[in-house]
């Protein structure tokens, strides 16, 4: 007797024929097809509203009754903490993405999203040095907030080093993605510095409550331009990184078809 | 204008364009780049398979 026809998986066979938003975003093919159109949207929007911020920051918004001028330092001291975290999350989140579903684009995010992160890091560093100083009286103490976004600085560099380290692209993309998802333990450490220790470095800014309107409102239209501008740089480098897959694996096959011709 | 300080006002955010602009511009001839020896490969005939 014969055994009955095994069952379709129709649902599944249904499911996989309608890709998800997010499925279809991480198409690579798809991706660059959406991305060039989105890109120049992203910067432009990005030029405008930092352009507008500056304006808000140079020419609106007063000096501070305590700080005075030096006030305005937080402008770009502010947003480039909150991207140094920001470009950490989306290396991690793009990490767990690569290990638990293996989108295609997932490692491409992390890889692409790493020196922008790592750049960011160094202008929170750089620009809160040279606020600390007439502030402070100091470029440099080693309290909890530094000291933790100094980590952060190294953590970044760390992950480009490992994966420059590894030739195999495969095995350097799942360890870099373990050593990014470790690397999270630190930033509730670097947000809440302020708050377990006993910093030189102020509590939070919390963008809405304690901080007057005249200085709020530039502060978080540059807060919002910067993160465009993040945007906008993570898409250009993810575009970038699929493109030079797309070479690396045609120049492989232009190794493999030479071989072949030069055998027969 | 910018009082006492202007200097270190200044250098602040003469770092940021700097490093900002630094990230475009490589950024920029790093897409060139590739899109050129894609080019260049896809001149000699190797094509990807997926591409039309």
């Amino acid at each position: 007797m014969d055994a009955p026809a095994p069952k379709p998986y129709s649902d599944t066979m249904t499911e996989a024929a309608t890709p998800t938003l997010i499925q279809s975003l991480a198409n690579p093919t798809r991706f660059m097809a959406l991305s060039a159109r989105v890109l120049p949207w992203l910067a432009g929007a990005a030029i405008l509203v930092i352009a507008y911020g500056l304006y808000l920051a140079f020419v609106m918004s007063p000096p501070d009754y305590q700080q005075g001028q030096t006030v305005k330092i937080m402008y770009i001291h502010v947003p480039s903490a909150w991207l140094a975290m920001a470009g950490y999350v989306t290396i991690a989140a793009s990490g767990f993405g690569l290990l638990v579903w293996r989108h295609p684009l997932a490692d491409v995010s992390a890889r692409a999203a790493a020196p922008i992160g790592a750049a960011f890091t160094f202008l929170a560093l750089v620009t809160g040095s040279l606020w600390g100083k007439p502030m402070w009286g100091t470029y440099w103490v080693w309290d909890a907030r530094l000291t933790s976004m100094l980590l952060l600085f190294f953590l970044y560099l760390g992950l480009i080093a490992l994966r420059s380290s590894i030739e195999d692209e495969t095995a350097a993309a799942k360890l870099t993605a373990i050593l990014a998802l470790v690397g999270v333990a630190l930033l509730p450490v670097i947000k809440f510095s302020v708050e377990w220790w006993n910093t030189l470095h102020q509590p939070s800014t919390r963008f809405t409550a304690t901080l007057d309107p005249a200085f709020r409102t530039p502060l978080l239209v540059n807060a919002l331009g910067f993160t465009l501008l993040f945007a906008a740089l993570h898409v250009k480098a993810m575009r970038n990184e699929v493109l030079r897959r797309r070479v690396k694996s045609l120049q492989l096959a232009a190794v493999r078809q030479a071989a072949r011709s030069e055998t027969q | 204008m910018l009082g006492p300080f202007a200097g270190y006002i200044v250098a602040a955010y003469a770092a940021t364009a700097l490093v900002v602009g630094g990230l475009v511009a490589w950024l920029v001839t790093d897409g060139r780049k590739y899109t050129r020896a894609l080019a260049d490969l896809e001149a000699r005939g190797i094509k990807r398979r997926s591409a039309a």
